[in-house]
């Protein structure tokens, strides 16, 4: 690991923003906080910092609004979802809007902070709850490639070593352990992972966009 | 039809009417047995008493205003005569009450006697539900519009034809007297001019009468959301409340505390993300989660569990479900690691489960032989209906058990469990 990785920390419960800035300060170089949407992209555009880590939960939009703020004053961010939300669709949501990748809050320090350096390094970031996410999503073999407007069908499926390395985020396996049980290199595995993350980015496959719909539903009638 | 009075009487007895042994009211029952005679002398001395002037008459109605109906006291259901007797009783009354106001010089002409006669009839017949359907109150008689059109709204299927005809008989009596004073020329114009007035009032009326219903929906839905805060408050109070106050209390044991925070979690994100499905618990994946939850609350230990897809759940994968709950006991009990993970994967019928621990491990082959769990419980368990089990555990690195379940397969070999 190079320079420690700089990281500002955007959730609306001071609590847990103070909790894990304490956690983290002595593996990473915590730059700022943020309690809010507004907040958070005054601190982002002063700061610069390497990875956000992100409250998908917020008023005013939440985690979704910050990375399409950020991304619309053309900064130069990665973001790691943090929550305690398990709704799919919430999920889904933050990743299709940019977030390299998602974290429950009950995960310890040492594994955040080894997170964030991997999203820092480009990588992605699946907890075994989002393989979860992305494998219902992704589940059936039925392809929705002769569907019109599908215009890259390879997007919509999952490859069976991609499905592989999935199960096994699930099953509560580490990258490197993956790597040893399937025969790969370590850094095969997270290009897989980053595969998978391209596509649930990019796919126009029902169930992402049919938890868009829903998701954009919620936001509408939420308080 | 009227009894003999009774034996032995109570020395102080409420004066109370007796409709259902009286001829019309039941005044005179009531007065019979309160002085203690025979009904028929009472009533003799009623007909004598509307003889004079109809005094009687007045005094019959006041006291079947006024005197309050005998408890038990009711005459319409095993009678159903009583209705045309009554109805004849009153067009009795009428007529004589007709021959003393002649009598007395009152007279508006002779023309006026049948049609008060036949309106008489069916007002009796009319209004008779009226009296009965009040027959347990103090006051029962009320010929008021109120209790009449109560009658008419709710008429039960037996008082059709007599309603009608009574109706009927009114119609034809004012028809008739109409007919007879030389007013039934005007009562077409008498038609219009009600027919304007009720327009007019109903003008008037319908702004309120929309509003009034707009209130109502407006109260309703405010009366639902209510509710539904109330409901919200009321399981918060139930749970994160009372978890909260309980942590405060065990502030000191740091895993206790962990635990009913973990509990409390699950207990809320199932309230919250999960609506109750139809058919509930029949899942496999309900039955995982809730078979995790049990170790989670039993061993202390916190269990990731993710799920994908899901199928209902039949013997044998209930078999899978005791197999997994059996390894993460397991994971809890020796690995010496405070997380465990089960993920599982359900798809018509075939169900994977892996349960996995990055505690202790064992080496497999040595396990001893009276440690049943892992040989009986879940090897065991699950190729006795048809599946199969697998170990994988390295000393030092932890343990994973993998589960398979094909139902379908399953399904033929294992068709007693």
């Amino acid at each position: 690991m190079s320079a420690a990785p700089r990281v500002v920390i955007v959730d609306d419960h001071d609590l847990f923003r103070s909790g894990v800035r304490t956690e983290l300060s002595d593996r990473l170089a915590v730059v700022g906080d943020a309690g809010g949407v507004v907040e958070a992209i005054e601190v982002i555009a002063r700061e610069q910092p390497d990875v956000v880590l992100l409250d998908v939960h917020m008023p005013d939009g939440g985690g979704v609004e910050v990375i399409r703020r950020v991304s619309a004053a053309r900064l130069a961010a990665r973001f790691l979802a943090l929550s305690v939300s398990d709704a799919a669709e919430d999920v889904i949501a933050v990743i299709r809007a940019g977030a390299r990748g998602y974290v429950t809050k009950s995960i310890s320090g040492s594994e955040l902070a080894e997170a964030v350096h991997r999203v820092a390094e480009g990588d992605a970031v699946f907890s075994p709850r989002l393989a979860g996410f992305v494998l219902d999503a992704f589940a059936g073999e039925e392809s929705q490639s002769g569907r019109p407007g599908a215009e890259d069908p390879e997007l919509d499926q999952l490859t069976p070593r991609e499905r592989e390395v999935l199960r096994h985020i699930a099953r509560g396996y580490m990258y490197k352990e993956i790597a040893q049980r399937l025969g790969i290199s370590a850094k095969t595995v997270e290009a897989h992972v980053s595969a998978v993350l391209r596509k649930l980015q990019l796919s126009s496959r029902h169930e992402l966009s049919r938890w868009a719909v829903q998701r954009r539903l919620v936001s509408l009638d939420g308080p | 039809m009227s009894p003999p009075a009774p034996e032995t009487r109570p020395a102080h007895r409420p004066l109370l009417r007796h409709p259902d042994r009286g001829l019309l009211g039941g005044v005179c029952a009531g007065v019979a047995e309160y002085v203690g005679v025979e009904p028929l002398l009472v009533r003799f001395a009623m007909a004598g008493a509307i003889m004079i002037g109809g005094l009687g008459v007045a005094i019959y109605a006041l006291a079947w205003a006024l005197i309050p109906v005998a408890p038990g006291s009711h005459r319409s259901a095993g009678r159903p005569r009583g209705a045309w007797r009554e109805a004849a009783a009153i067009v009795v009354i009428a007529a004589v009450v007709l021959v003393v106001l002649r009598h007395t010089g009152l007279w508006l002409g002779d023309s006026l006697v049948g049609p008060v006669l036949l309106a008489s009839f069916g007002m009796a017949l009319v209004w008779r539900p009226a009296s009965s359907s009040f027959g347990g109150l103090p006051h029962r008689w009320r010929p008021s519009l109120g209790s009449l059109s109560l009658n008419l709204r709710r008429p039960s299927p037996g008082d059709a034809p007599r309603l009608v005809l009574g109706a009927v008989l009114v119609a034809f009596a004012a028809a008739s007297l109409l007919h007879t004073l030389g007013v039934l020329d005007s009562l077409g114009k008498a038609i219009g001019v009600v027919a304007i007035i009720a327009t007019a009032l109903g003008l008037l009326v319908a702004p309120w009468f929309l509003r009034l219903g707009r209130n109502l929906a407006v109260e309703r839905a405010a009366r639902i959301r209510e509710q539904e805060r109330a409901e919200v408050a009321a399981h918060l109070h139930d749970s994160v409340l009372q978890t909260l106050a309980l942590i405060q209390r065990r502030a000191g044991d740091a895993r206790e505390v962990a635990g009913l925070a973990r509990r409390q979690e699950r207990e809320l994100r199932r309230w919250l993300f999960e609506r109750p499905a139809s058919g509930a618990g029949a899942s496999v994946k309900a039955a995982l989660e809730r078979a995790a939850a049990e170790v989670e609350e039993l061993h202390g230990v916190s269990i990731e569990v993710v799920i994908v897809g899901d199928c209902p759940l039949g013997a044998p994968l209930e078999a899978l479900v005791q197999a997994a709950r059996e390894a993460m006991t397991n994971a809890a009990k020796f690995a010496g690691e405070e997380r465990v993970d089960l993920y599982a994967e359900a798809g018509s019928g075939r169900v994977e489960a892996f349960v996995r621990d990055r505690g202790v491990g064992f080496d497999p082959a040595a396990i001893p032989a009276d440690r049943r769990g892992v040989r009986d419980s879940i090897v065991g368990r699950m190729e006795r209906h048809g599946g199969r089990a697998g170990v994988r555990s390295t000393p030092g690195e932890g343990t994973e058990i993998e589960l398979l379940m094909d139902a379908h397969a399953a399904g033929a070999k294992a068709p007693l469990s």
